[in-house]
């Protein structure tokens, strides 16, 4: 009996230290931890899978080309959410502590509910959250969120620089006067979040906006296409998410509206959104703060190193250079940026959250030094600081031909300084109901 | 006036694809007295089965029948494990069997075939064209023609064949069926197997339209209310049931949403499901069930 028990409890043993083998490296010194809420099952899975396996195989990529970030090896572990917000602060308190020793830099949940669900947590935990083009819009002014970053894009951002395009497209800004646009946008707080600044662009160039909104999920959309049909606009922008983007191009089929007149938004831009409607999704535009595609040198690497080692993080190697893997990577690269930033401040050892929040705020990504990373072009120059969190506010359009994407535009960028004052009302009130002081970043170095 | 056509119209053609679903509760539901809660998880599980299957290089009908292959080993499975060992149970508990069956049914497919949204083409236009100034879908008009064939070849079964009949009366009392020598397990397999059918072809039409992806189990929360308006063990009331939802939800959200903020075409049918609750609990074409006390 006794040696039945001792066998069982060898192979739990063994077991235990396989799984603990494959996950992670033994040794803790020297190791910075990446704590990653991430979903592959549920409904939003296509988007988790394709994202966390892009991050995954750059810091991969990072570990095995350089050795980690000054020899500093790179560590991470999954932690399923499912996109539920209560799985999403469970894995949160769950993995914030570090690994083995090795302290955690950011959490990158990928998802708006599970980032306001821990915002309070990681500012009283001094961990960066990290909202790559999405995100609380006011969460960009750092002085009054000082671990929150919605890199790169922020929703009104989004918004500003589509409406930006259309004014070129139409010839000029001020031939929008008179213009018909309509957002159709989903049910939830996401999909409202830009109306308020939608209603404002629309007062200032005088363009005529209705909005509609989809009840989530969004897979019967016959009667706003219905309307659409009676508005006659010159322009549709859809702010979708998931099913609701191929429901919306094949309705719009249905109903006669040409998709290359239908503008997709940041999260209406995957190869998930298009393909599956088929025919209907040929000529649809969509923004991108990162073109899809495997040319860039960072995926080519990535390729060399990590794919073909059979060490990528996908199940389907063909989802490579997609819309989300390549999101994944970018998010890599910046996250991978900042604990680089921040070791030439602090030393070349693993760091604090605070450390590395510090990192976040000084990435400054010019074309030169994208170049050094292999993503000239697939990430748009970047300048981060204290007041800043979201440091580009830049898009490109990119156009379905029936099986991929093809950009059609260079770097538009939003009118941040029309946003700015709404940006700072917003997040001084969220200050003022927290009683959170903001930071003077006029000190901060 | 020709909007509020076309609005009705378009209406009663999405309410022919909620029938579809309807009608896969309603054939388990009218043989053994389950809701079954799994239904849109099976229709998922088609679905994501064919679609896989046909972008690994299976012909269309090939993959059609090893997907009902598959589906009838769910059934044979769902039988054996779970249904044989709750015979007798309150409707309650077999209820909860549905839902944790729910779950798991939708775990298996993304384990099996992954999480990846796929394209399915049917071959079917779904480009409009107009009559008398109505717009219309070769697909709608499809999905209208395959929902119509299967309430007829349902009816038929339920009325007119002898393990039809013999479903009804397991429905109305199990116990009574196994003893006048009714072989319910058998019974039981055949209903789930038409079900898991009924899934597959709803689950091919729906996932045409959204692509074949997680979302597709949704798709239940429109059957719901259909089934309340026609009645939980009429094939024909999900038809109707299914047209007087498509055509109020849409005519309310193009009227009444500008009134009330828009985008409440999702829980208006449940008003209405409400309301015909109160007058007629039973559905339009339920069977009302009276009991001695």
């Amino acid at each position: 009996m006794r040696s039945n028990i001792n066998k069982c409890a060898g192979l739990l043993l063994a077991l235990g230290l396989t799984v603990t083998a494959t996950t992670h490296s033994a040794h803790a010194d020297g190791e910075q931890y990446f704590p990653l809420q991430s979903y592959r099952i549920g409904p939003y899975a296509a988007g988790g899978s394709g994202f966390f396996g892009g991050f995954i195989d750059y810091l991969q990529y990072v570990n095995l080309k350089e050795g980690g970030v000054n020899n500093v090896k790179l560590t991470w572990s999954e932690c399923e959410t499912e996109y539920v917000v209560e799985k999403g602060v469970e894995c949160y308190e769950r993995l914030k502590h570090g690994l083995n020793g090795a302290p955690a830099a950011a959490t990158n949940p990928l998802s708006v509910g599970i980032a306001y669900a821990t915002l309070d947590r990681s500012t009283a935990d001094k961990l960066p959250l990290i909202t790559i083009n999405h995100g609380r819009t006011d969460s960009t002014d750092g002085s009054v969120f000082p671990y929150a970053f919605p890199l790169q894009l922020n929703p009104y951002s989004e918004v500003s620089a589509i409406i930006n395009y259309i004014g070129t497209e139409s010839g000029g800004l001020e031939k929008l006067k008179g213009k018909k646009i309509v957002a159709l946008f989903h049910g939830s707080p996401y999909g409202k979040e830009t109306n308020g600044i939608l209603e404002l662009l629309a007062k200032k160039y005088g363009f005529k906006l209705t909005l509609l909104e989809v009840p989530h999920p969004g897979n019967e959309q016959q009667s706003q296409w219905l309307n659409i049909r009676r508005i006659k606009p010159d322009w549709v922008i859809l702010r979708g998410w998931g099913v609701m983007n191929p429901v919306a191009l094949k309705t719009a089929q249905k109903t006669g509206f040409p998709a290359d007149h239908i503008i997709g938004n940041i999260w209406s831009n995957s190869e998930d959104d298009a393909a599956p409607a088929g025919n209907a999704a040929k000529g649809f535009i969509s923004i991108t703060t990162h073109p899809s595609g495997t040319n860039f040198p960072v995926l080519q690497d990535i390729d060399k190193y990590v794919i073909k080692a059979n060490k990528g993080n996908l199940e389907d190697a063909k989802r490579f250079g997609t819309v989300y893997y390549n999101l994944g990577v970018v998010n890599g690269i910046l996250n991978v940026e900042a604990v680089r930033v921040a070791q030439e401040k602090y030393g070349k050892r693993p760091l604090t959250g605070e450390e590395v929040r510090w990192g976040f705020e000084n990435i400054k990504l010019d074309d030169k030094r994208l170049a050094e990373l292999g993503a000239l072009g697939l990430v748009q120059p970047l300048r981060l600081t204290c007041s800043d969190h979201e440091g580009g506010g830049a898009v490109r359009f990119q156009q379905w031909d029936g099986s991929k994407w093809n950009v059609i535009s260079d770097w538009v960028q939003a009118d941040r300084a029309l946003l700015r004052p709404i940006i700072e009302e917003s997040s001084h009130k969220y200050a003022k109901e927290k009683g959170i002081t903001p930071r003077d970043c006029s000190k901060e170095s | 006036m020709s909007f509020f056509f076309e609005v009705l119209v378009g209406g009663l053609l999405a309410g022919v694809m909620y029938s579809l679903v309807a009608i896969g509760f309603v054939l388990i539901y009218k043989a053994s007295g389950v809701f079954n809660f799994a239904q849109g998880s099976m229709v998922l599980f088609s679905a994501l089965t064919f679609v896989s299957l046909l972008e690994r290089g299976y012909p269309f009908w090939l993959a059609f029948l090893l997907s009902l292959l598959i589906m009838l080993v769910l059934a044979w499975a769902i039988e054996r494990w779970v249904l044989r060992k709750l015979v007798n149970r309150s409707p309650i508990t077999l209820f909860m069997a549905t839902l944790g069956l729910s779950y798991i049914i939708e775990g298996l497919a993304q384990s099996l075939w992954g999480a990846q949204v796929h394209g399915l083409d049917l071959g079917i236009n779904d480009e409009p064209f107009e009559v008398f100034g109505l717009l219309l879908s070769q697909f709608d008009l499809f999905a209208s023609a395959v929902a119509g064939t299967l309430v007829i070849i349902l009816s038929i079964f339920f009325n007119k064949t002898r393990t039809g009949i013999a479903l009804r009366a397991v429905a109305d009392d199990p116990l009574a069926a196994l003893a006048v020598g009714i072989n319910l397990q058998r019974l039981w397999l055949i209903v789930w197997a038409v079900a898991g059918f009924v899934g597959l072809v709803a689950g091919l039409l729906w996932g045409a339209r959204l692509g074949v992806q997680f979302s597709l189990s949704l798709v239940v929360l429109k059957a719901l209310p259909v089934l309340i308006i026609g009645g939980f063990t009429s094939i024909t009331g999900c038809i109707v049931g299914g047209l007087i939802i498509g055509a109020s939800e849409k005519l309310a959200e193009i009227f009444i949403g500008p009134y009330l903020g828009g985008g409440i075409e999702n829980w208006f049918p449940y008003v209405l499901a409400m309301l015909f609750l109160l007058v007629r609990p039973a559905g339009l074409f339920g069977e009302r069930q009276i009991e001695r006390v």
